[in-house]
């Protein structure tokens, strides 16, 4: 019992850092509709730009910070570039093209700063806590935890930043109607340039973490992919959502490596999560908090 | 002056439903044919029908099977290797363990597997659409290469799942050298090409294209919406899969579960978006693209970097890959959604009109 607790503990932990990933996919999701591919691709350059410019030999603060006005930048440049030209196009038109954002973006990223393995460090160590373990007996790492509380600050502010600023309800109204929002007049490119920039800071949090965990890597680029289950489960539309969404994701497929794995061979783990939630798309296919649009299929 | 249908009378229904209706067309395609399957053969050496002509004529398969499901049907699907995967492993199998089966049938047979697999992934498309479709075909990608990695059935109990294909014989004839394979996956793909043709512009094609453009009023006028879904991930899932058995057989080899990954499908993505969504021809021109182009680059950009005065680190090539296609594909769609196929479409009007603008 005290193994399944451990396990769970530990795929809940796991969830958060999906749950990371997801938040970038939903926040571009609700102010402009488009179902950003590239957002791995983004965790992936973010985290790869910040260990660049620690190679470079500027300390970690300062490769955050220009690697942040660097996100900000690219954000704005794909508003400029990519959405504009294709406003009004169809929804899975806009999903092919962050496709090829991705592929883009993979590409600088490995084309500046080269293609190897890089380690990042950011002074958080990833040992189990000692007093837990003498108590509990359970293994549970100290960068888990902290991770969660860097993912539920980011959270809170971009709750507070959707609800109470200016900026933010007009993001919201954005969100709810693209023309009302105009004849209100609030800016949409502007609007959209934000969001992008704010999915660009999000995917820098999610690629710290993620690269400080294993490593700075092409494999980055694949978290991405474990965000889709997570938005089904969650719904695209909605934060809460997607952290729930990463738990259950994150929960289920250890449990599920850990308890069904050896009845098949193992390695479910890497589709495990996509079967759960086509199954889920059956039954609720708007996901567990999104909106429900009446559509006969 | 002499691309023009003055003069051509239609004097017959037969005459005025064939698949050219233009005098020279049919001359261009046949033409076309002819180049392919004598002259090329002739010209070509080994590497250019082994390395370049094959590889390009399984591809323009997997893309035909992918534009008929995403041009035509309008379904996207981000599994197009895993379908290819099951076409190879499936006529693997069938060659392995039926003394008696034919070469052909081995690979018509993976094909089918592929089109029950098709279905079998295809069965979300029925409630769900656009990108979450996506994420269901995503499913199939991993499920299927994790399948036949880990079920050691499927490749005969070897390590990791490596299969080594079967020498492929005809009535006693080996297909060995590249002039053959390459005459013997031209003829393949050259049916499969021309029933693909007829198959768009009969009712099945435009059922599929009623429903792309709106299923629901698609259905108010009488097409099953779900048989016409299904029979697209069937038929497009059986392109794929023959296509999955020539790149084992005629192209590789040898292959192994991992090689059909994401990236191969999103490449065959890529080809059709270069190509044209929803165009035979498309297919075709954005295999030739996405196989040409990554050796064009190798070759020339090198040298080119030098006369410039830049020196490229190793490695950068690929890179540059990725940056070009990706910027190519954002570039496609914003500016010409149909591809190069529609290029060579707006050429054959102006030729038509020449000398006159309008």
């Amino acid at each position: 019992m005290q193994f399944f607790f451990e396990v769970l503990i530990g795929g809940l932990l796991a969830g958060i850092m999906y749950s990371l990933v997801a938040l970038g996919f939903v926040l571009i999701y609700k102010a402009s509709g488009v179902f950003n591919f590239a957002q791995g691709a983004m965790v992936f350059f973010a985290a790869l730009t910040v260990v660049g410019f620690m190679e470079q030999g500027a300390p970690l603060p300062l490769a955050i910070g220009l690697c942040l006005i660097v996100m900000i930048l690219l954000g704005v440049a794909t508003e400029r570039i990519v959405l504009r030209p294709l406003v009004n196009q169809p929804q899975i038109t806009l999903f092919m093209a962050t496709i090829g954002l991705a592929f883009f973006v993979e590409g600088l990223a490995q084309g500046l700063w080269g293609a190897q393995v890089h380690a990042l460090d950011i002074g958080i160590p990833d040992t189990p806590i000692e007093s837990l373990m003498d108590k509990t007996g359970m293994l549970i790492s100290q960068f888990d935890l902290i991770a969660a509380l860097i993912c539920a600050v980011l959270v809170t502010l971009l709750a507070v930043f959707f609800n109470k600023t200016r900026i933010g309800r007009a993001l919201r109204a954005v969100a709810d109607d693209h023309q009302a929002a105009l004849a209100v007049g609030i800016p949409l490119k502007q609007i959209w340039a934000i969001v992008w920039a704010v999915a660009g800071f999000v995917a820098l949090v999610a690629g710290l973490l993620w690269g400080a965990r294993n490593g700075v890597q092409f494999a980055l680029t694949f978290v991405a992919l474990k965000a889709l289950p997570v938005l089904i489960l969650g719904g695209f539309e909605s934060i809460a959502g997607a952290i729930v969404g990463g738990l259950i994701v994150g929960s289920s497929e250890k449990l599920a490596e850990v308890f069904l794995g050896p009845y098949v061979g193992g390695g479910i783990e890497g589709w495990f999560a996509y079967v759960v939630a086509l199954l889920f798309l059956l039954v609720r296919p708007q996901g567990l908090f999104g909106e429900k649009i009446i559509e006969r299929v | 002056m002499l691309y023009r249908e003055t003069g051509q009378f239609k004097t017959s229904y037969a005459a005025d439903q064939q698949i050219f209706p233009l005098r020279q067309d049919r001359i261009g395609v046949v033409a076309t044919l002819l180049v392919a399957f004598i002259v090329v053969p002739l010209v070509a050496n080994e590497y250019w029908l082994e390395a370049i002509l094959i590889p390009f004529l399984v591809f323009s398969l997997a893309a035909l099977g992918l534009n008929i499901l995403t041009g035509y049907a309008g379904q996207l699907s981000l599994g197009t290797a895993a379908f290819m995967a099951v076409g190879a492993f499936g006529a693997y199998n069938f060659e392995l363990r039926l003394e008696w089966m034919p070469i052909l049938g081995s690979f018509a047979l993976g094909g089918v597997c592929a089109a029950f697999v098709g279905i079998l992934f295809g069965l979300p498309s029925l409630r769900i659409k656009g990108f979450y479709l996506a994420v269901a075909t995503l499913a199939a990608q991993f499920f299927v290469v994790w399948a036949l990695t880990h079920f050691n059935w499927f490749s005969n109990y070897s390590a990791s799942g490596v299969i080594t294909a079967q020498r492929i014989e005809i009535f006693g004839f080996y297909f060995l050298t590249g002039q053959s394979k390459y005459l013997l996956v031209l003829a393949i793909v050259t049916l499969l090409a021309l029933a693909a043709k007829n198959m768009v512009r009969s009712e099945t094609g435009r059922a599929w294209m009623a429903v792309r453009d709106f299923d629901v009023a698609a259905a108010v006028i009488g097409i099953p919406v779900m048989r016409t879904k299904l029979l697209a991930f069937a038929v497009s899932s059986f392109y794929c899969g023959v296509a999955g058995a020539l790149y084992a057989y005629a192209y590789l080899g040898t292959v192994e579960p991992d090689g059909f990954n994401l990236d191969l499908s999103f490449r065959i993505l890529f080809m059709i978006i270069i190509g044209g969504v929803g165009s035979i021809l498309g297919s075709f021109l954005g295999a030739a693209f996405i196989v040409l182009f990554p050796i064009l680059l190798n070759r020339f950009a090198e040298p080119f970097a030098n006369a410039i005065g830049i020196d490229l680190p190793s490695g950068m090539s690929s890179n540059l890959e990725l940056i070009i296609f990706g910027g190519l594909i954002i570039f496609f769609l914003a500016v010409e959604p149909l591809g190069l196929a529609r290029l060579w479409q707006v050429a054959k009007e102006k030729l038509r009109l020449w000398p006159f603008p309008h």
